[in-house]
């Protein structure tokens, strides 16, 4: 029996992680230095997410995919030109703020409310996919709270794997301590699953698939609307680089037999 | 007056508790003693009576909520599981391990209660109110933060307070009852590298990073993939240490090249990996960029060895740097340790 998902996936804006990070306190909270000009990427997690998801998609005719997306328009729109040019997916775009000092339970009502108001979404037969963290809050938490919104019981986080059966049933390998996978099944949609890094590798860039992306995600893009994030109480007190820095001895002459001999005495020592 | 709520899940015997939840207990312990705040902790296990005479020396009010539903660890159950025990406590402020189990629930019955929730916690401290400490963008920036709002759920990092270790005793459970929704999800087992080939050691006094340099071409102009798997392995086998690699090496496996077969990503250490917590690590054949060096923010001494005298490792990231060739340091070290066991 062929199945067909509507899958949802979440995925924010993260600065590229090879960017000096510098947090400044304005008068909303803590902040980037210039977090507007850094270049920004998907999120790791949440692309591993999304290329699943464009994987399941393809191998089962008539699913569908949407890409739900928070951040400032502008912001968006530059990390689209690349992420449009992996795998089709219709983009729904809230404009709201970018970063990861933002609360969570206000980011996780925004999401929902704006899957809740996708067209056409068969909730039946939702799979909601992101990252099981994000490379900014990192808390590991905002799809939760989503899924949680949408009265989704059957929740997934860490995931690497998801196989399907024939009966709507699949498995699903999530995560756990100790370097294992849990191994679930689950009678069928819907249900939410956060990825860990998956096993597909990044599809390369195909212009056409962004050309074909583009043309709905502009006016997409138009027609975002705001999304205003409540604070719920939450104050920071502090937000700092960390100040450990090392002082570190650099050894460019030593053979390769000192080398050892000091490292198995380091690797010994209490 | 805040009242503490310590949620606690048995490990996979179903009836003692996690370290990890262990940890949380002494947490909750400080925390209410610093508060003058009441102390209950909530147990889910099937069988709540071993764990409750493990914390019978808590003196805090035990509740439970046990029986063979909440054997596995799946949304639904433990979702109703915490739910009920938060209902019954009456929480204020309620502390958890951050076990795949309960980081998997605890945002959800966080927003059933109307709470709020921050994971990851590091530290809990603050003088009037209470402060809470955690990283965000991957370990690169340190936050203190607080809430007014209650219910307020903290979910413990692993390895941030030592483990509860009071007398075992006769204690007095509350049992609970949780009502369950229908279940849709069977956990049918879980799945590892058989225990020779496990090589992510969480409880390993070190780790041992292998990076992309060792799959690339050797002075020789070959690559020795096969020689490089012997070494990094030998050495695991005589140090037990945990092997962590980053991205772009286990990305090559994923790419169907014939690289290092035992690395998955669930090794990654880094901005899309673990941040593990060892006492040492080392590094080999990795430029120690920012991407990975996050993933190294919870490890004490650290030395590297790089053939790349200007590599992030020599820039206040690493306690020593050996600029060498890895392959042939690690061959010593592993003769050397060959040795030292006779």
């Amino acid at each position: 029996m062929a199945n067909v998902f509507d899958i949802v996936v979440c995925a924010g804006l993260v600065p590229d992680p090879l960017q000096t990070l510098e947090p400044v306190t304005g008068p909303n909270g803590p902040g980037l230095k210039n977090e507007m000009v850094l270049p920004a990427v998907l999120d790791p997690w949440a692309a591993s997410a999304l290329y699943e998801a464009a994987n399941l998609a393809a191998k089962n005719p008539g699913s569908k995919l949407w890409l739900v997306s928070l951040g400032p328009k502008a912001k968006l729109q530059q990390v689209m030109m690349t992420v449009a040019q992996k795998v089709s997916f219709q983009l729904v775009p809230v404009d709201g703020p970018i970063g990861g000092f933002p609360d969570a339970h206000a980011t996780a009502a925004a999401l929902a409310e704006a899957i809740t108001a996708i067209p056409d979404l068969d909730r039946a037969k939702l799979l909601l996919f992101g990252g099981w963290e994000s490379a900014t809050r990192g808390a590991g938490v905002t799809l939760q709270l989503v899924g949680e919104r949408l009265g989704m019981t059957d929740q997934f986080q860490g995931v690497d794997q998801i196989d399907l059966r024939d009966d709507g049933s699949f498995e699903v390998l999530e995560r756990v301590e100790g370097g294992k996978h849990q191994v679930s099944v689950c009678a069928g949609t819907p249900a939410l699953l956060g990825w860990a890094t998956g096993n597909l590798a990044e599809p390369r860039n195909n212009p056409q698939v962004g050309m074909a992306n583009m043309r709905t995600i502009m006016p997409a893009l138009q027609r975002a609307k705001a999304a205003k994030l409540e604070a719920n109480g939450l104050r920071y007190v502090s937000a700092a680089l960390p100040k450990q820095q090392r002082t570190t001895r650099v050894e460019k002459d030593m053979a390769p037999d000192e080398i050892a001999a000091e490292l198995v005495a380091w690797i010994g020592a209490e | 007056m805040e009242t503490i709520l310590v949620l606690t899940h048995a490990d996979e015997t179903g009836s003692a508790l996690t370290r990890a939840s262990l940890e949380a207990v002494t947490a909750g312990k400080e925390l209410a003693a610093r508060l003058s705040a009441t102390l209950t902790i909530g147990i889910v296990a099937t069988d709540a009576t071993t764990a409750a005479s493990t914390l019978a020396a808590t003196g805090a009010r035990l509740l439970a909520v046990s029986g063979e539903a909440f054997a596995q660890a799946r949304y639904a159950t433990d979702a109703a599981a915490v739910e009920a025990l938060c209902r019954a406590a009456q929480a204020t402020i309620v502390l958890a391990p951050g076990s795949s189990r309960l980081t998997r629930v605890a945002a959800g019955v966080a927003h059933r209660l109307g709470g709020f929730i921050d994971a990851h916690i590091t530290a809990l401290g603050g003088t009037e109110s209470v402060e809470a400490t955690r990283w965000f963008y991957r370990q690169r920036v340190e936050a203190v933060l607080s809430r007014d709002t209650r219910p307020w759920f903290l979910l413990l990092d692993a390895g941030t307070h030592a483990a509860f270790a009071g007398e075992p005793g006769v204690a007095s459970v509350e049992q609970v009852a949780a009502e369950l929704p229908a279940q849709r999800t069977t956990v049918i087992g879980f799945r590892a590298p058989a225990q020779d080939a496990q090589t992510i050691r969480p409880d390993a006094k070190m780790l041992f990073v292998a990076g992309a340099g060792w799959t690339k071409k050797q002075p020789d102009g070959q690559i020795h993939a096969a020689e490089a798997g012997a070494l990094i392995l030998g050495f695991l086998h005589a140090t037990g240490a945990s092997l962590g690699s980053s991205k772009s090496l286990v990305d090559q496996g994923g790419d169907g090249n014939s690289v290092l077969p035992f690395l998955t990503h669930l090794n990654q250490i880094g901005q899309t990996g673990a941040t593990p917590r060892h006492a040492k690590g080392l590094s080999t054949c990795c430029h120690g960029e920012e991407p990975h060096v996050v993933g190294w923010r919870f490890i004490g001494d650290r030395r590297a060895i790089s053939l790349d005298p200007n590599c992030g490792w020599t820039r206040g990231k690493a306690d020593v740097v050996y600029i060498a060739d890895a392959f042939q340091v690690m061959a010593k070290v592993n003769a050397l340790l060959d040795a030292k066991k006779g």
